[in-house]
């Protein structure tokens, strides 16, 4: 008979033959008995404890992010699952693999209202792509084969393991499981060569061609088809936000972001486009704006891994449903080499002249009497200061559309936000995980003092791992996103925005953080660079303007060529 | 658009927490399910929900692709009354008395095609199986009898087709199988 271990055992070797060596969590009665076997495996499985589970999670998001690895945390039964809903919803709309392992109570307690019990497959699976409760240590490994698997194929998501007690003590034996294969899943779907042909031949007859660029892009690891892609067919690219650094932000067909608050060439031209390619994105309604009044003239060709999101919120003329990479693989020969139409690519060329004048100019070159600063000036100089070539991590709100609209690109996988949730309080610990993920990258965060606020006690791994992430703290004492609908859409009645803040830097250097405080722009160039110098985490604290607002703007309801220039003018293409 | 009611089959594996992973597809969306039957298909391990619900149908496409987006999920169809051969089973509990002071009783278990299942001094139950507006006539009919207890269940349905849609998946499926194994 051979040799049997307790399921906490089980987990750990499980996890470990899945190529696991880094977890994030945090520890409590339920799942004791994996933290102690966790410190039998200390030299193969390294733990980052977290301040709140929330941190853990988004943590875990922001590896996962950054290396496209399944990121994995840690948590306790009853509250410990709970905090991690946000994450985990998170993670379902911005499709990032991440296996969730939560203690439960003995199963002989469960559904008796034990204490720390919740119901975590019930609330958890419309949060998740796939949750299982296992009460059984022999049941242990095919669950985690089966949840790496399902993280992280087809269209990737959260997966959540609840493990009662009893199966994590009681002992089985363990084998290797492997698991490629789900008679009920099938995420390698290919289109046929007829519908590939097809597209391919309204690609070829196109006259005003554009491609809209995705997360599923990145996702794919498509990013030199894609380019390969625009380049032979001679298309223009728009990118979603998080489909950002699918393309460099320097390339002649790079058009760059749609969206609420995108660039205004691809915005405008999304409705002059006869055929538009979209790959690994989902029409979301912050990229569509009113969807009636959304790309009239374009025959839409929508390339997606995910069945559900065709015909979702806009209608297509064609699904080519498979993973990005391999359609466009497929797709590549069948399109004909040809030069973008000058035509085409001028009215882009005019309408990205009028932003830069109009909008793009102010930002960056600005000049406010008492030096409080512009949050565009700051990303600007940040990513300049960065060689265009840092991971960007963002919060959500004004840093966030500041950010991924004012930073540069070089290399893939570079941006790390929360699209689809809009998750304030993500920003700080997505930023730490993405570094311990990628060590070798410079990881750049622009985070507002309210979110910051949201998950500031992560400040805490931080200081613990020696995490070097560079902090960017645009301050102006407001929710700014918020304050900024107030104005335009409230009368300016600035309901529950303005925020009495605490000294950020005192509370950096608390936790043994390097800090600054940037009063003045004069200041800000040098700041940066002490800051890109220092070998290790440092905490930027930036005095921002609290009137600046982000434009161009599609208000929402409005059509995506509907933008606001400024608080007051809309954008007439001539 | 005008809202008609669909029948959703769906074909899934037969594990706990299915029922909670359809339901909430219909409960995001504010749907309210109309009739739900689930049980074993005729292909072992796999089970069936048959679901009947009253919306457009762009919203119930939706529904069916999130619905078949779970991983338990085999299939999931989308049919209309024509598509599919349905039927529901009610059952009448009715006081023996009343049945035994009416002279009607033969010539509505003739007319509605009803069956006794059961008389006792008290009570006798009747089965009526139909469509749902055949159950209800019956009702109206028992109705004034002084009808003690009533149960429909939900409809059951088969497609007019010759084979179940859910075959040629499986069937795909253990083709991709058998090439994953050979690589």
């Amino acid at each position: 008979m051979s040799e049997k271990f307790t399921g906490a055992e089980i987990l750990i070797k499980a996890l470990i033959d899945q190529g696991v060596d880094q977890v994030f969590g945090y520890p409590g009665g339920q799942i004791m008995p994996v933290y102690d076997r966790l410190y039998d495996y200390s030299d193969k499985v390294r733990h980052y404890l977290a301040r709140h589970e929330q941190g853990a999670i988004h943590a875990a998001e922001g590896f996962a992010r950054a290396t496209g690895k399944t990121g994995v945390v840690f948590a306790t039964s009853g509250p410990g699952a709970m905090n991690l809903i946000t994450g985990l919803n998170d993670a379902l709309m911005d499709s990032t693999p991440i296996v969730a392992i939560t203690g439960q109570v003995p199963s002989s307690l469960l559904g008796r209202d034990a204490f720390q019990e919740s119901d975590v497959v019930s609330v958890t699976l419309p949060v998740t792509k796939w949750a299982i409760l296992v009460r059984r240590p022999e049941d242990i490994a095919p669950a985690i084969a089966r949840a790496f698997y399902i993280a992280n194929s087809g269209r990737p998501g959260p997966v959540v393991i609840d493990i009662a007690k009893d199966a994590q003590t009681n002992k089985a034996e363990y084998h290797l499981d492997t698991c490629n294969f789900i008679r009920s899943y099938n995420p390698d779907p290919e289109p046929t060569d007829d519908l590939l042909k097809k597209a391919a031949e309204i690609i070829n007859s196109a006259e005003k061609p554009l491609i809209i660029s995705g997360h599923g892009v990145t996702i794919a690891k498509a990013e030199a088809e894609l380019v390969k892609f625009a380049e032979k067919a001679g298309i223009p690219v728009g990118c979603t936000m998080l489909g950002l650094s699918t393309i460099p932000t320097d390339h002649p067909l790079n058009m760059g972001m749609l969206g609420m608050h995108g660039n205004l060439a691809p915005n405008i031209n999304t409705n002059k486009a006869d055929v538009i390619i979209a790959i690994g994105m989902r029409f979301d309604d912050r990229v569509t704006g009113d969807t009636a009044k959304y790309a009239p003239d374009a025959k839409i060709i929508h390339i997606d891994i995910d069945a559900s999101e065709f015909d979702k919120t806009v209608k297509s003329y064609l699904h080519l449903h498979g993973d990005a990479r391999s359609v466009m693989q497929r797709l590549l020969p069948l399109i004909n080499t040809s030069t973008p139409n000058k035509y085409w690519i001028e009215s882009f060329s005019r309408h990205k002249k009028v932003e830069e004048e109009r909008v793009i100019d102010r930002e960056i070159n600005a000049s406010t009497p008492d030096g409080k600063m512009l949050m565009g000036e700051v990303v600007s100089i940040v990513s300049k200061i960065f060689d265009d070539n840092a991971i960007l991590v963002t919060d959500v709100g004004q840093n966030q559309m500041f950010g991924v609209r004012y930073f540069g690109f070089k290399s893939p996988r570079s941006v790390i936000s929360s699209g689809g949730l809009g998750t304030m309080g993500f920003g700080l610990p997505a930023a730490i995980g993405a570094k311990i993920g990628k060590p070798d990258r410079d990881v750049v965060l622009f985070v507002g003092d309210g979110g910051l606020q949201m998950t500031i006690q992560e400040l805490g791994m931080i200081m613990e791992y020696n995490v070097g992430v560079k902090i960017v703290l645009l301050n102006n004492n407001f929710l700014g996103n918020v304050r900024q609908w107030q104005h335009l859409f409230f009368n300016s009645r600035y309901s529950a925005t303005p925020m009495v803040n605490p000294d950020f830097k005192t509370i950096a250097e608390a936790y043994g953080i390097k800090a600054e405080d940037v009063a003045h722009r004069d200041n800000l160039a040098d700041a940066v660079c002490r800051m890109r110098e220092h070998n290790g985490a440092y905490l930027l604290n930036v005095n921002i303007d609290e009137t600046d607002m982000v434009f161009p703007m599609t208000p929402g309801g409005h059509g995506v060529d509907e933008i606001l220039l400024n608080p007051t003018e809309y954008y007439k293409p001539v | 658009m005008e809202k008609q009611l669909f029948t959703i089959t769906v074909f899934t594996e037969n594990q706990v927490s299915l029922l909670h992973q359809i339901s909430m597809v219909f409960s995001r969306r504010c749907l309210n399910i109309e009739s739900l039957t689930v049980s074993a298909c005729s292909i072992p391990g796999v089970h069936k929900f048959t679901i009947t619900c009253k919306s457009e149908r762009e919203m119930m496409e939706h529904v069916v692709k999130q619905i078949e987006k779970r991983i338990d999920v085999l299939r999931a169809f989308l049919h209309t009354d024509d598509e599919i051969v349905f039927q529901e089973v009610a059952l009448y509990k009715v006081p023996t008395a009343s049945v035994l002071a009416t002279d009607e009783i033969e010539h509505i278990i003739r007319t509605h095609g009803a069956r006794v299942l059961e008389i006792q001094p008290e009570y006798t139950i009747f089965e009526k199986t139909g469509h749902t507006d055949e159950v209800k006539a019956l009702f109206d009919k028992l109705k004034h009898l002084g009808l003690r207890q009533f149960v429909r269940s939900g409809r059951v349905a088969v497609t007019k087709a010759p084979m179940e849609y859910v075959d040629e998946f499986l069937q795909n499926q253990e083709n991709r199988r058998q090439q994953l194994e050979n690589k």
